[in-house]
């Protein structure tokens, strides 16, 4: 909502510094985003059209002989077109500085002189047409300077971002009751009531409201001797500046009475209107109207519609109204509509056909039924100002409405004022403060009560919590102090929170950068990663199809994220991310899907080795230990370099490289490792394991025994390792696989596994006799449980 | 010649030996004919006994000397030698310390978690927990708990993505058992909802977190994107207790230049509701383009929980009341570091990454 300080001050005598009082609207809650003084625009002089001449050397340009004197004209080149001999235009004489900067000097176009600039609209700042010449009209004084003539000198225009529980505040009427209870200033409402003659006898119109829900009030009137045309310039000039674009007289009149109080209203060409009948009642499904706009548009049922005595649509409730009653240059009669509508419905409607406009605006918030009359008779006193002869008034002004809502008094209590705003408030305080914005206060019984009754412009507020918003409004939220109240309790992170932190600690540590890929993925992103996912999470409505899924795994991201940066010539990265996944559930107690974190990294130019390195460090900084169980054909991962993760019995990833198939679909031309695991089960392992009691360090000296063995491909060394670990028992201290040999001097289908043990007891030396039946322990249980022979 | 002048040739021969020696080696080699019973200094202590009782003192103590000096001689060359070969030995060992193969190896944190990290230590300082819930939610927990009925016009303010979960989408939730819509969470408003459902008050706690919003991404919207809201419900908590709190981590978060301020708003779940600004961080108020003039810049909303909310989470609204506040934890991370389009933030690039 825009409001200019001219047009406030009819309504209040607000006066101050143009900053202090956009502060004082932002602390009222009407946020402003854009303060402007208006340019007073030096230099720039009305001027008249003497003669337009084309330029000898151009055809883009023509020459045009601008009379700021009376018969001293002045040559100017322009590269507008729309002017016409005799037009009034603004004119920035030589030496003029723009609002943009720059300035007017004399220069030659292509050989001819201009002597200064005729202007567009846009280039004084004055609205957004660049297009064409602004056209003035006529009757004022050639010569003079623009800003006096259109009555802007020192004007402020502010851009106010209002609420959506301000429906008061959609108008300048609204904007100048607050800043006036502000400034402490009186604000009123002038009285329009006498401005026309005495209406003439006549029973041109009626009215039938079906739906007295849609529509609890419709207000309408008659007038004749309407002459369509432009309106003046200082109307034309407001309704520019507050963003409407200027139509007709007619248009405008009604568009300046809804910005200046917020009640859109409709008018109608009652000659088009059959016998003047004007009906309201909901749509039906699929029933169709023409818009003013040209458009045909398809209506539900539940929709607003006004009704011609046939029951044809003739207007959208409140959004639109239709073409076959607009008015135009013919127009002599005018059915004005004045109508309160169900903001719900309103809401719907503009929504649904993509109709969102001013009116349409302050109905989805409420406007003030309170206010028809008044705005008819704003609406009849404007348009008898600026029509020469004077306007016709019809019979009386038609009203129809049930019984409309009266606000119910609300109790307010000063000690719930104090408790909620952190301020003891009196009586008399908040009366001074709800007064003014057209709140009534009645005293009780009570010392803390008082009987608060809200006008009708502010139907957000209803409630005692909603007034304590008033009170502290108007007294000023940054005066009210600061307090900072305490927790009873230690602020901390969860075990598990911590545990979060301290597995990106790792990832980090072991050099991975952390990404965040799109968790919305398109439907062929799962198996283009190589997944199989039955039903993945899909949005009902997404944005583009190639963001309908919801990922059921990090790996499609991921991959994406690494494929990016090999074409933008960053190799080798190591990327990681912890983030939800998300599938449907089997769980019948929940409507939620399956979603869980997942902990996943992605190390390009790696092989398997590294991404089994990393869950070691994982493993190692967790104190969790994860088994792997060689598993082929893991969705996404090469067939033969894969292994699930377990702890104890529970899966709970997998790691190992990406399918070349896979990486070749996202053009990446080195191996990828892969690792990914449930967060939610490490951390709980981890936070499970973390109270590991100390066990003391044994003072006795240890013993190293290095074994080979050749050992079948099919069997894991971790398998391997297992055994030794049971077979060495207690004394074990530390088991390392040291060295992974393959030859062509080893057996086809084996390789060498060398493991070193460090034995140590608690309490004694380890005799070379009992060193030695521990290794005999260990190489027996490896060749009795696998296909695996010592090598000498 | 005397004893004396035999003790003092022996002495200079020896010294003039040890001065001859090239290497320690040589050196080495010397000593069995330095000291010990084959050294000349050490065959003339058997002239000891030819030597008149009255002078014996005197030419032992000659002797004495004379060995002393040849020690000292021995251990100044010894110790000359040692240094040599030390500094001969380093010298091989030389390394340019420029000349370092490959980059740093440590990785790098997201710039969004690096930032949610901060906010959460600044919030844990002051006493809060920190709270999650889930990213798919009902349609109760983000909305209707939350004073946002199904036909709410405000609702309109969130360009909601819900869930096709085919059948299950039917499936009621906790109040009641009634049919609800499930969305991907708009703000991390619900986890508040979760929080006050089964925790009984005092609640200081903050909800960081992933929110969706059904926006077209350009440089300063993202369909996806992270949000931090606050909780206090208390005896007795007031607008000025939010006020103080958002205060205080203000100039714990952004430094003392910082101040924040409050201006009404509305928001369907926070009566009386605020906007919440904070100085200007570019111009530190006096003015700038980014905070169009105004000084200040608009952070996130707040306000005194809306009544309806306590009482949908089974809390008594006249015995506790309460505040929330939220904002973007993206945007935070934007204007701290001069990123100028929002979307640099999420195409995981390392050579923005690994900018922080
Ligand atoms: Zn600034």
């Amino acid at each position: 909502m825009k409001v200019l300080l001219s047009w406030l001050r009819e309504f209040a005598p607000i006066e101050g510094d143009p900053y202090e009082l956009a502060d004082h609207m932002s602390d009222l809650g009407m946020a402003v985003e854009e303060t402007r003084v208006l340019d007073p625009l030096n230099g720039v002089v009305v001027a008249r059209v003497a003669s337009l001449r084309p330029h000898p050397e151009a055809d883009r340009i023509q020459l045009v002989d601008v009379e700021v004197e009376p018969n001293n004209p002045v040559q100017v080149c322009c590269g507008a077109f729309n002017m016409s001999e005799g037009d009034l235009i603004p004119f920035a004489t030589i030496g003029t500085v723009m609002p943009d900067g720059m300035e007017i000097a004399q220069r030659k176009m292509r050989g001819e002189v201009s002597n200064g600039m005729c202007c567009s609209a846009a280039e004084l700042n004055l609205g957004s047409d660049h297009d064409g010449i602004m056209i003035l009209p006529q009757g004022l004084t050639v010569g003079a300077p623009l800003m006096d003539q259109i009555g802007l000198v020192g004007d402020v225009l502010w851009d106010l971002e209002i609420n959506p529980n301000r429906p008061d505040a959609m108008s300048v009427a609204g904007v100048a009751r607050d800043l006036a209870a502000r400034l402490d200033v009186p604000f009123e409402i002038p009285d329009w009531s006498e401005s026309v003659s005495e209406p003439l006898e006549g029973d041109l119109a009626s009215i039938n409201v079906e739906d007295g829900e849609l529509c609890p009030r419709f207000t309408a009137r008659v007038i004749r001797g309407v002459s369509v045309g432009e309106s003046p310039l200082w109307m034309q000039m407001r309704l520019t500046l507050l963003g409407m674009r200027p139509i007709n007289s007619v248009v405008d009149v009604s568009n300046y009475v809804m910005l200046e109080l917020g009640t859109p209203n409709h008018t109608y060409d009652l000659s088009l209107v059959p016998n003047g009948h004007i009906g309201v009642r909901r749509a039906t499904d699929g029933e169709t109207i023409l818009t003013l706009d040209g458009q045909e548009r398809t209506l539900l049922s539940g929709d607003g519609l006004i009704v011609n005595e046939d029951s044809e649509p003739i207007g959208i409730a409140g959004v639109m109204g239709g073409a076959t009653t607009e008015i135009s240059a013919s127009t002599e009669a005018v059915l004005l509509e004045l109508a309160s509508w169900e903001s719900e419905s309103i809401a719907r409607t503009s929504q649904r056909l993509g109709l969102r406009s001013e009116a349409s605006a302050r109905f989805e918030r409420g406007t003030d039924w309170k206010l028809n009359i008044n705005a008819v008779q704003r609406f009849c006193y404007l348009l008898n100002e600026i029509t020469p002869d004077g306007i016709e008034l019809v019979g009386e002004v038609l009203d129809v409405h049930g019984a409309l809502p009266e606000n119910e008094a609300v109790s307010v209590r000063n000690s719930r004022m104090s408790l909620l705003l952190g301020r003891d408030f009196t009586s008399t305080e908040i009366r001074d403060l709800l007064v003014p914005i057209g709140f009534d206060v009645e005293a009780t019984d009570s010392e803390d009560v008082q009987l608060v009754t809200v006008p009708s412009f502010r139907p957000d507020t209803e409630t005692e919590t909603d007034i304590a918003e008033e009170v502290a409004r108007h007294y000023g939220y940054s005066s009210l102090g600061t307090t900072v109240p305490r927790s009873p309790d230690a602020g901390r992170l969860t075990a598990e929170q911590k545990t979060r932190r301290t597995i990106r600690q790792i990832m980090i540590g072991s050099g991975l950068v952390e990404a965040m890929p799109n968790p919305f993925l398109a439907p062929d992103d799962v198996s283009k990663a190589g997944l199989s996912v039955e039903n993945p999470v899909q949005l009902l409505n997404p944005l583009a199809v190639e963001e309908s899924v919801l990922r059921p795994s990090l790996l499609p991201g991921l991959l994406t994220s690494v494929g990016y940066n090999y074409s933008h010539r960053n190799r080798g990265v190591r990327l990681f991310e912890t983030g939800a996944v998300f599938g449907a559930s089997n769980d019948s107690t929940s409507s939620l899907p399956d979603e869980y974190e997942q902990l996943a990294a992605l190390l390009s130019d790696s092989d398997a080795a590294s991404a089994v390195g990393l869950l070691r460090e994982l493993g190692d900084g967790l104190k969790v230990e994860f088994r792997l169980i060689n598993t082929d054909d893991l969705p996404g991962l090469h067939p033969t370099r894969g292994a699930r993760i377990c702890i104890g019995e529970v899966e709970i990833g997998s790691v190992g490289e990406i399918d070349p198939v896979v990486l070749e679909r996202y053009e990446i031309d080195d191996r990828c490792a892969w690792l990914d695991l449930r967060v939610d089960q490490i951390i709980q392992a981890a936070i499970a394991d973390s109270d590991v009691p100390y066990e003391p360090v044994s003072t006795f000296p240890s013993s190293d025994v290095d074994l080979a063995f050749l050992v079948d491909e099919g069997v894991q060394a971790s398998a391997i390792e297992l055994t030794l670990r049971n077979a060495a028992g207690d004394e074990l201290q530390d088991l390392q696989l040291f060295d992974v040999f393959r030859s062509d001097q080893i057996d086809q289908g084996s390789r060498s596994l060398a493991f070193s043990i460090r034995l140590q007891a608690k309490d004694r030396t380890l005799g070379e006799e009992e060193v030695g039946g521990i290794r005999q322990r260990c190489i027996e249980a490896v060749e009795t449980s696998h296909k695996a022979t010592l090598r000498s | 010649m005397s004893v004396y002048e035999q003790i003092a040739q022996a002495r200079a021969s020896a010294i003039g030996e040890i001065e001859q020696a090239g290497d320690m080696e040589s050196l080495t080699a010397l000593e069995p004919m330095l000291f010990g019973k084959k050294s000349t200094l050490g065959g003339l202590k058997r002239l000891m006994g030819e030597v008149d009782a009255a002078d014996k003192a005197d030419v032992g103590q000659a002797l004495n000397q004379a060995q002393t000096d040849v020690r000292q001689a021995h251990a100044t060359v010894k110790e000359r030698f040692i240094a040599e070969n030390r500094r001969a030995q380093l010298e091989t060992e030389r390394l340019d310390l420029t000349e370092s193969l490959g980059g740093s190896n440590r990785g790098h944190l997201h710039l969004v978690t690096q930032t949610m990290e901060r906010l959460e230590d600044v919030f844990v300082g002051m006493g809060f927990t920190v709270s999650e819930g889930p990213q798919a939610e009902t349609d109760w927990y983000n909305f209707e708990a939350l004073n946002l009925p199904a036909a709410h016009p405000a609702r309109s303010m969130f360009d909601t993505l819900y869930l096709d979960l085919g059948e299950r989408t039917e499936i009621g939730d906790g109040d009641g058992g009634e049919a609800t819509n499930i969305l991907l969470r708009t703000h991390t408003s619900p986890v508040q909802i979760r929080v006050m459902e089964s925790n009984p008050p005092p609640i200081y706690t903050v909800c960081p977190g992933r929110v969706f919003r059904r926006d077209t991404a350009d440089a300063s919207h993202m369909p996806v994107f992270h949000q931090i809201e606050g909780l206090v419900i208390d005896h007795g908590i007031s607008l000025t207790d939010l006020a103080g709190t958002l205060n205080e981590f203000t100039a714990a978060y952004f430094g003392g230049a910082i101040r924040s301020r409050l201006r009404p708003s509305y928001f369907p779940f926070t009566e009386p509701s605020a906007e919440f600004d904070i100085t200007c961080v570019i111009c530190e108020g006096e003015g700038c383009q980014t905070c169009q003039r105004t000084g200040w810049i608009e952070l996130g909303g707040c306000g005194m929980v809306h009544p309806n909310v306590l009482s949908n989470c089974g809390i008594d609204s006249e015995e506790w009341t309460g505040f929330a506040f939220g904002f973007g934890i993206d945007r935070l991370a934007l204007m701290r570091h001069g990123i100028k389009d929002l979307r640099d933030m999420y195409t995981n690039d390392v050579r923005f990454l690994e900018q922080f």
